[in-house]
């Protein structure tokens, strides 16, 4: 009982933000330098044709009545179409976001995998030699340009030692080897910053856990340090660190877009760079929102996540 | 209680005392200092460029196409035989300009906002945040290459776009420093020496907020250096030929297995400068922390 109205509390928050979030959208074309049926058409394009565009896209209108009609057709699943290849908006995100959702899960295992053992170390640890190498780990994970590492990957163990393929992707159908093998790198340099994220706010909360009461008193107890760090520290640590994971997946489409285009692996991130470079306006702002969207649920479902192995917020 | 008779009657003095602590604290932090000296030795290279280039970072030689480091070029040569250090050394101004004006457009916008925000509170604060909210959820890189895209291609169009799609971050720190901010001792007794809502606001209130910022400000400044770079990657940000960091990354990803170092030397500036600015966010957040006092 008391989670439905937790949830229905939440979810009735992000009514107003969804609104917010869909004129947000809904303006970008109108940054569109000078006559948006114009730069939909390309400059030296004929003036029936131009005309043609305006009455089809609805520029003739009233602005709130363009608004309200894009809305519309938004929550029917009609994001408007490719100009590139006359296929609708919708249509395209949803062929490419399994690809990009397979490289976000690989890189989040990959980060927590490497994020929270070395957060636990550095902080059980403070001012050892691994509990320094794991914060400066962390510190170059935050701090260097993915595209940057994705290239130098690739030139050490792609084109030098050719231990991976140095771009495309495999349908897991097609050959599971390749597939996995072609995750590797692409996975490697998405999960390092949000490892490096995760890996300082685990050791911040494991350090308030260490310093806390029941750790004094677990010790007192005669409890195993190892216990006590991972049994009775690491458990009230995580709470927020999980929250975080998922907040971080925004992050992880963000890094996406390089990462894909490094790679050339034909997702999310690509179809992004390719609606920019192509002017495909519809595409650049379907994708927008469908990220935002995207990030909208993940941090539901943290906040759900949050609810649920927090027990101070269920009872 | 001796800072807030102090503060009654003058304009916030406790800003200044405070940031001199805060400076006092850093020296004292060995890692921020070898940062804030990386920092301005690139701030020096960015603004001595054309003393310290060796050559012209547009004149290209087709004598000298990709070629390795060497003596006459530092750091090789790129596609078109152009100095990858000259190149370097100028780029550095870009990506010094792309930690700053985005910083900025978002400071000049969001400390109004955050203040009035948080000052005034009620339905105004309720609106405000609401947008914010919603321009959180869209990603930091694809909300910034989107209005790059929308704007056109162009360096200053590109750190609007960066400074735009960070503004929601720092309207939300702005607007809870003003809320600490308004409930400090000196405010209320500002008040009830008679002070008007306004002059309170951008005389006691303003200035305090800025602190607690300055984090941000580094962090992000970092964050907006590595944004300009992949906005110039895409194309989005600096046209060819004028140097930066991140285009010269996009020549070199052509020319990765022939000419390697025309990768390197660029994402090793960058990472760098970014790591230099994220240490001292580190050492400005320790020092600002007061528990650490």
């Amino acid at each position: 009982m008391r989670f439905l109205l937790f949830l229905g509390q939440r979810l009735a928050l992000t009514v107003p933000t969804l609104l917010i979030l869909s004129v947000l959208v809904f303006a970008l074309q109108h940054l569109l330098p000078g006559d948006p049926a114009l730069a939909l058409a390309g400059e030296d394009m004929d003036p029936d044709v131009v005309a043609e565009i305006r009455h089809r896209y609805g520029f003739d209108l009233p602005i709130w009545h363009q608004y309200w009609n894009w809305l519309l057709a938004a929550l029917q699943g009609d994001l408007g179409m490719s100009l590139r290849n006359s296929m609708s908006v919708v249509q395209l995100l949803l062929g490419k976001l399994g690809i990009t959702l397979q490289l976000a899960v690989a890189s989040m295992v990959l980060a927590l995998v490497i994020g929270i053992p070395l957060g636990v170390l550095a902080a059980a640890r403070p001012g050892s030699f691994a509990s320094l190498a794991a914060s400066g780990f962390a510190l170059s994970g935050i701090s260097v340009p993915h595209f940057w590492l994705g290239i130098m990957l690739v030139l050490a163990f792609s084109v030098n030692l050719n231990w991976f393929p140095s771009s495309g992707y495999t349908p897991f159908a097609e050959d599971p080897g390749r597939w996995a093998m072609g995750l590797v790198l692409p996975a490697f340099v998405l999960g390092t910053g949000i490892a490096g994220v995760l890996m300082r706010h685990t050791r911040s909360a494991m350090l308030q856990a260490l310093g806390s009461d029941y750790i004094r008193t677990a010790r007192a107890k005669g409890l195993r340090e190892q216990r006590v760090v991972l049994k009775h520290a690491l458990r009230n640590a995580l709470v927020p660190v999980v929250t975080l994971g998922a907040i971080e997946f925004g992050q992880l489409l963000s890094g996406a877009v390089l990462t894909e285009q490094i790679f050339s692996i034909p997702g999310f991130g690509k179809l992004l760079v390719d609606g920019v470079l192509y002017r495909d306006y519809a595409v650049v702002q379907g994708l927008v929102l469908v990220s935002a969207l995207l990030f909208i649920a993940a941090s539901l479902v943290a906040d759900i996540l949050y609810f649920v192995i927090n027990p101070r917020l269920r009872s | 209680m001796a800072t807030a008779l102090t503060a009654g009657t003058a304009q916030a003095p406790a800003a200044d005392g405070r940031l001199r602590r805060v400076l006092r604290r850093l020296q004292r932090q060995p890692t921020s200092l070898v940062a804030g000296a990386v920092i301005l030795a690139f701030i020096i290279i960015a603004l001595a460029a054309p003393w310290v280039a060796p050559q012209d970072p547009l004149a290209s030689s087709f004598l000298a196409v990709r070629k390795p480091p060497s003596a006459a070029h530092w750091l090789g040569t790129d596609e078109v035989g152009r100095d990858v250090f000259s190149r370097l050394v100028w780029g550095a101004r870009t990506s010094m300009l792309a930690g700053l004006i985005p910083v900025l457009v978002a400071l000049s916008i969001s400390l109004p906002l955050g203040l009035l925000s948080g000052y005034a509170g009620g339905w105004i604060d309720m609106v405000l945040m609401r947008v914010v909210d919603a321009m959180l959820a869209i990603p930091f890189l694809i909300i910034a290459i989107a209005l790059a895209a929308f704007l056109g291609p162009d360096i200053w169009n590109a750190m609007l776009a960066i400074g735009i799609a960070a503004l929601p971050i720092f309207v939300r720190l702005a607007r809870a420093a003003a809320m600490s901010v308004r409930a400090e001792d000196y405010v209320e007794a500002t008040r009830s020496l008679g002070s008007s809502p306004l002059r309170i606001a951008v005389r006691h209130i303003l200035p305090n907020m800025l602190p607690p910022l300055l984090v941000q400000t580094s962090v992000m400044a970092a964050s907006a250096i590595i944004a300009e770079a992949s906005l110039s990657f895409l194309g989005l940000g600096q046209q060819p030929p004028a140097p930066s960091w991140g285009s010269m990354l996009n020549a070199a990803q052509r020319h990765m297995a022939a000419a390697p170092w025309m990768a390197i030397a660029p994402g090793c500036a960058i990472f760098l400068l970014v790591i230099s600015l994220n240490v001292l966010g580190d050492g400005l957040r320790d020092a600002l922390d007061p528990k650490g006092r």
